[in-house]
């Protein structure tokens, strides 16, 4: 892949791309923040991204300058905010390569989009003996909803397992997915491992015998160029808090003649094009699957961090990230008794590296990092299983993001160092 | 370490010492009670045995896992408390620990009763790691429970 250099950018000694992060930490005012006296060294961005100026500042305008409920008046405050508002839509429609901002659904998160699915499209196409496959590397968001349909429905969830490497066994991926599988669910990029899925082939693979394919691009469509035709998925969930938005909102792709045919799952105002006291008729998409006032500062916040992220080109972002995760993996060799979980292979992983040690339990190292001002995150990740799958209780983790620089990540080494001599059992 | 100071108000060096050198964790043969706890948030896990006299009263106590600092050390500190005491005598201690670790006033009576467990007490201003301070303690609760069951 090629990347436009965006001013933002440059190159580096080491030959991998950084983006200019003196320019664009001076974007996001909370990392002039102090911790326990030190300048905060913000490393928990898989959690949640901070958040620049400018999409902070979005809030702001819209609530001191127009704000006013969408697609309810000729006022125009009214008119204003719906234009914004829709053009956010049509921002990350764009984002994500979707043929159509019909096609793009705001939800409050990747959660509830993964949910909506699984009442909308699972309860009316998910039957008794059939399967959904995902993975067993997936986060709870993209497990319990599964398991919930599948005992609504007497279906069968199944989780592809994961390699020694941190990598999907796809040998036996075209096993589990058969003609009973209806939907293939898997994580685009890992939260914990830091894999990046071939969610393409699982979508070839799924189509092949008719099962329709959902990604979950919580971790990737922050970080890298995410285009739903070329994966060839069916739905797309992701959060835009995690991608320099705001929390509160975030997005559900659908394919439109799926949508289509799929019932609203929530009712009320907004979704319907006609009531009578008999019944109603559903508004055309994307509206049908948004009952109620949105949540329209944060859609349009939204979009500023789509324009925010598209001036940095999300190529350069993807380089980004790689290039810190690989300057990570390779300080982490320096550690004695840590251990890295996930690929070794740097070019098959994302940026964060997820971590524990022979003795020291993770909250303990997450405890003493923030004496230094240094925010990871520590606990099991939302990934239960996975985690336990490794023959431990809870891992430490620090993820990068945009504005983080290899001296923070050599701050993190060095920490992490005197942390273990701290707790060491003598 | 210059970099972690401030740490001590949460680890004080009793607490690091029974986190690294717990006390009583060898395993009792033919425990009266025999209890495990985890806190899955964390993955603490703490296993708690008790053997009693005729009197009802505390002989033996062992505490082992595997988990955090501040959960291993307040399983450790907690051995050093239970011996001689009745079930009401172990509702009661589980009772002040509570209050302490809350931030509740303990009197300083009470708090010459808790021992080296006091050191535990900067716990409070660490919200999330009052779970992993209480988790040997809620195993002790239920241990109480099961010793008063059995004597009725
Ligand atoms: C891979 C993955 N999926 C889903 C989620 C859930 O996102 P949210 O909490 O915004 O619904 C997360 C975030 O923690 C995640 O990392």
């Amino acid at each position: 892949m090629t990347h436009a250099r965006s001013k933002y950018s440059r190159g580096t000694p080491s030959g991998g791309t950084l983006l200019d992060t003196a320019r664009i930490r001076a974007d996001f005012p909370i990392l002039n923040r102090q911790v326990n006296g030190r300048t905060l060294i913000y490393l928990d961005n898989a959690a949640t991204s901070q958040k620049p100026r400018h999409v902070i500042q979005s809030i702001v305008d819209y609530y001191e300058r127009y704000n006013a409920n969408v697609h309810r008046g000729v006022h125009t405050l009214s008119v204003e905010a719906t234009d914004v508002y829709e053009e956010a839509r049509r921002k990350v429609a764009r984002f994500i390569n979707a043929p159509s901002e019909k096609s793009v659904i705001w939800t409050r998160n990747t959660s509830e989009a993964i949910n909506l699915i699984a009442y909308s499209w699972g309860d009316a196409n998910v039957g008794e003996g059939d399967n959904i496959v995902t993975t067993a590397m997936e986060h709870h968001s993209d497990i319990v909803p599964w398991q919930q349909l599948a005992r609504r429905k007497g279906a069968q969830v199944r989780y592809i397992p994961v390699g020694r490497q941190g990598a999907l066994d796809m040998a036996v991926a075209r096993n589990l997915i058969d003609r009973r599988t209806k939907l293939v669910a898997a994580m685009h990029a890992s939260n914990v491992l830091g894999t990046i899925n071939p969610v393409g082939e699982l979508a070839l693979i799924a189509h092949a015998v008719g099962a329709l394919m959902l990604v979950d691009g919580a971790q990737s469509v922050p970080s890298m160029p995410v285009d739903v035709q070329a994966l060839g998925c069916d739905f797309l969930a992701f959060s835009a808090h995690k991608m320099c938005g705001p929390t509160g909102i975030g997005v559900l792709y659908g394919r439109e003649d799926v949508m289509e045919r799929m019932q609203p799952w929530m009712f009320g105002g907004d979704m319907i094009s006609e009531v009578t006291y008999e019944g109603a008729k559903w508004n055309d998409l994307p509206y049908k699957f948004e009952a109620g006032t949105p949540n329209i500062a944060d859609a349009i916040a939204t979009g500023a961090a789509v324009d925010y992220l598209d001036e940095l080109g999300m190529g350069n972002v993807w380089a980004h990230e790689q290039a810190l995760g690989a300057y990570a993996l390779e300080r982490f060799k320096e550690l004695e008794e840590f251990h890295v979980m996930g690929p070794r292979d740097p070019g098959l992983r994302g940026g964060l590296v997820s971590f524990f040690h022979d003795t020291v339990h993770p909250h303990d190292l997450g405890q003493a990092l923030d004496r230094m001002g240094i925010a990871i995150r520590t606990g099991h990740h939302c990934a239960m299983p996975l985690v336990r799958g490794h023959g431990i209780a809870a891992a430490a983790r620090a993820s990068f993001y945009i504005y983080n620089t290899e001296a923070e990540i050599d701050a993190l080494i060095d920490g992490l160092k005197d942390a273990a001599g701290y707790f060491a059992r003598k | 370490m210059q970099s972690l100071e401030g740490l001590d108000e949460l680890y004080e060096q009793i607490v690091l010492d029974h986190y690294r050198n717990p006390r009583h964790s060898d395993l009792l043969t033919s425990p009266a009670v025999d209890i495990e706890v985890n806190n899955p948030f964390c993955g603490d896990e703490i296993r708690l045995q008790l053997k009693t006299g005729d009197d009802g009263r505390v002989s033996a106590v062992s505490v082992a896992g595997r988990g955090c600092a501040i959960s291993q050390s307040s399983g450790s500190l907690l051995t050093e408390l239970v011996h001689g005491k009745d079930a009401a005598g172990l509702h009661g201690t589980v009772t002040l620990v509570r209050r302490l670790m809350k931030g509740d006033p303990v009197s300083e009576a009470e708090m010459d009763a808790l021992g080296d467990l006091s050191a535990l007490s900067g716990v409070r201003k660490f919200p999330v790691r009052i779970k992993c301070a209480l988790l040997a303690w809620s195993a002790l609760e239920e241990a109480a429970e099961k010793l008063e069951q059995g004597a009725k």
